[in-house]
């Protein structure tokens, strides 16, 4: 497998008043194309500063991050932002779903940004709804919806694009253990059977054995690499 | 990996939408108080409109007044039989019966009439006329009783007179100029400035006013191009210091001072309302912003841009404003049922006027109050678009 995301003396600092605040000290990290990494460490470890930087909605403060090859720091705003529509597939801890749509206008929502005709939009949604089970109640907005299902919409609305890069924030940090271990069946489905290349953060040990690949963080560097052959 | 893939849309419609429909008490209450400003707006602009149809209808294309040179006003002007007689010899008239020309020597008298409502006494034009001046107004036919008699102490009203602050029917005796005048029947004008009027004979209004002179005299032109013709005639003769006019046109500029004052008054009073609708629709919009902050945060990690967060909130704002503008709409459109009775500043007599609503007032009122909307959602917007990705996912 070659390198999907390669990171090279990444630092993140972040100023609190006249304070400046370093969250990540010079990362070096690699991860290869249909990996599936959990990013692991306590509470101001910088682990969620270095997912929202690989998901390009932070840029670093110095360093290098190459993502297929494309320097996304380097990329001008409506650049990246059209990148990241392309590219990244994100689930949130919160679902972090449009309450005013039903499940198929969230799903959608994505697809608004390319050039896809009703229709085709149409048959992609009520595919990856059908994939994570949710097929029925593509009607239903929200809040008709338990946390479990709201967490399946979400990654049907990651999947739309059929992005290379799934990033997930503590997704199964609001879920019951059922919930949660559906949604991690999800995730490994994506990444063995579609290939998707998934990064997550992820407080929970159990959560973290389903990647691959364990990466630890402590005060802004990375302790060491654990593979994780898991399962 | 591919290269980005072109920007083709924003949000949708229905976004934009239901956001406004799933806040639905503060959307009420803010389009209500925007609606209660596009009412006024609308109203006054019908007020100005109705004022205008109904004074600037009056009269026919083809007919010319003619009163004494410098007064702005019937009631000011008076022209002597002899000027009169020498109107009447000059070219370009039409021809009433057995060759004459076709004229009508007119007197306009302002007289109080008690007010119905007990508001005291309301000024009223009595107009003296003739058999050909009734024939030169076409469009004023009788809906009740019957015409006056020549030489006789009979009046007709025009419609407007039978209805409001006035109240006049058909049988009841008026005083006025040491007599008494019995009204035989009612005229309708189409709605114009004729319907505030008394009609009566000329002559007999000439000796109950003690008048020796005419207010106006009315021509009819032979055809429409004769007016250079007869002006011509009238600048060349001495005798005659008179100020000529179409009739429409005559009657159409003694609106102008009140429509302009009540339209100039009108938009005053809208523009400090609308100030306030418009902060009103900015604090709705703020806390839009404020209430949907992880939204905003989600939808520009999704890949929408600045622009596309702007465009809809400024959207979700303008629709706000439309909203509200058809219902402050539907509400002045019943104001058209509403008939107003004041006086003229210029003429100093009653004149009843309807609200009228066109399609170009609705077309102005719902533009004005879209763009309270959009004003203010402009800043809301903005601050949205400016909101960090990584703070604003941040936020509960």
């Amino acid at each position: 497998m070659s390198a999907l995301i390669s990171i090279r003396a990444l630092s993140k600092t972040y100023r609190r008043g006249n304070q400046p605040v370093p969250v990540l000290l010079g990362i070096d990290l690699e991860i290869d194309a249909g990996d599936y990494v959990a990013l692991m460490g306590p509470s101001g470890s910088g682990k969620s500063t270095l997912l929202n930087l690989i998901a390009g909605i932070d840029k670093p403060s110095s360093g290098s991050l190459l993502i297929g090859g494309v320097d996304i720091a380097a990329l001008p705003e409506n650049d990246l932002a059209g990148w990241r529509a392309a590219h990244v597939g994100f689930i949130f801890q919160f679902y972090n779903l449009m309450p005013v749509l039903n499940a198929f206008e969230n799903v959608e929502l994505p697809l608004l940004l390319t050039g896809l005709g009703k229709a085709e939009r149409r048959e992609h949604v009520e595919t990856a709804l059908a994939m994570v089970g949710l097929a029925e109640r593509m009607d239903h907005y929200p809040n008709e919806l338990s946390g479990g299902q709201q967490q399946r919409v979400a990654i049907a609305r990651a999947l739309i694009t059929d992005p290379t890069l799934i990033v997930a924030d503590e997704p199964t940090g609001d879920l019951d253990r059922q919930s949660a271990d559906d949604v991690l069946k999800l995730l490994d489905r994506l990444n063995r059977e579609l290939g998707k290349t998934i990064v997550m953060v992820t407080h929970d040990p159990k959560c973290a054995a389903r990647a691959r690949r364990l990466v630890h963080l402590e005060k802004g560097v990375l302790l060491d690499h654990a593979d994780a052959e898991a399962h | 990996m591919a290269t980005p893939l072109p920007i083709k849309r924003g949000l949708s419609f229905a976004y934009v939408a239901r956001n406004l429909i799933a806040r639905k008490l503060t959307t009420i209450l803010t389009a209500s108080g925007m609606a209660l400003v596009v009412f006024v707006f609308a109203t006054v602009l019908m007020m100005a409109e109705g004022l205008r149809h109904t004074l600037g209808g009056t009269g026919s294309y083809n007919n010319v007044v003619i009163i004494r040179q410098g007064s702005q006003t019937e009631v000011q002007s008076s022209l002597t039989r002899e000027q009169a007689n020498l109107i009447e010899s000059l070219p370009g008239l039409a021809s009433a019966d057995r060759g004459q020309a076709r004229i009508t020597r007119e007197v306009l008298v302002l007289v109080n009439l008690p007010r119905r409502d007990g508001g005291g006494l309301a000024n009223v034009v009595v107009r003296g006329t003739t058999p050909t001046g009734m024939l030169m107004r076409p469009q004023a036919k009788i809906v009740a009783g019957r015409a006056f008699r020549p030489g006789s102490s009979e009046i007709i009203v025009g419609s407007a007179m039978t209805r409001g602050k006035i109240g006049l029917a058909i049988g009841d005796r008026v005083g006025f100029g040491l007599r008494d005048w019995t009204i035989v029947g009612v005229f309708d004008a189409g709605g114009n400035g004729f319907d505030s009027e008394l009609w009566g004979d000329s002559e007999q209004m000439m000796q109950a006013f003690r008048r020796n002179a005419y207010s106006s005299v009315v021509v009819g032109l032979r055809d429409a191009g004769s007016y250079d013709a007869f002006a011509r005639a009238v600048a060349a003769q001495p005798l005659l210091k008179v100020d000529i006019k179409r009739e429409l046109a005559f009657y159409a500029d003694q609106s102008e001072k009140l429509a302009n004052f009540i339209a100039v008054l009108g938009q005053t009073i809208t523009i400090i309302f609308s100030i306030g609708a418009i902060i009103g629709a900015m604090i709705t919009m703020y806390a839009s912003v404020a209430n949907r902050t992880r939204e905003i945060g989600t939808l520009r990690a999704l890949g929408f841009r600045r622009g596309n967060i702007v465009s809809a909130f400024i959207q979700e704002a303008a629709l706000l404003g439309f909203v509200a503008g058809v219902a402050g709409l539907v509400a002045a459109a019943f104001m058209q049922f509403v008939e107003i009775s004041t006086t003229n500043v210029q003429t100093f007599s009653e004149v009843v006027f309807r609200l009228i609503l066109t399609p170009a007032i609705a077309v102005q009122v719902l533009l004005f109050s879209v763009f309270m909307g959009v004003l203010g959602g402009v800043l809301p917007a903005l601050r949205a678009s400016r909101l960090e990705i990584v703070d604003a996912l941040r936020s509960i």
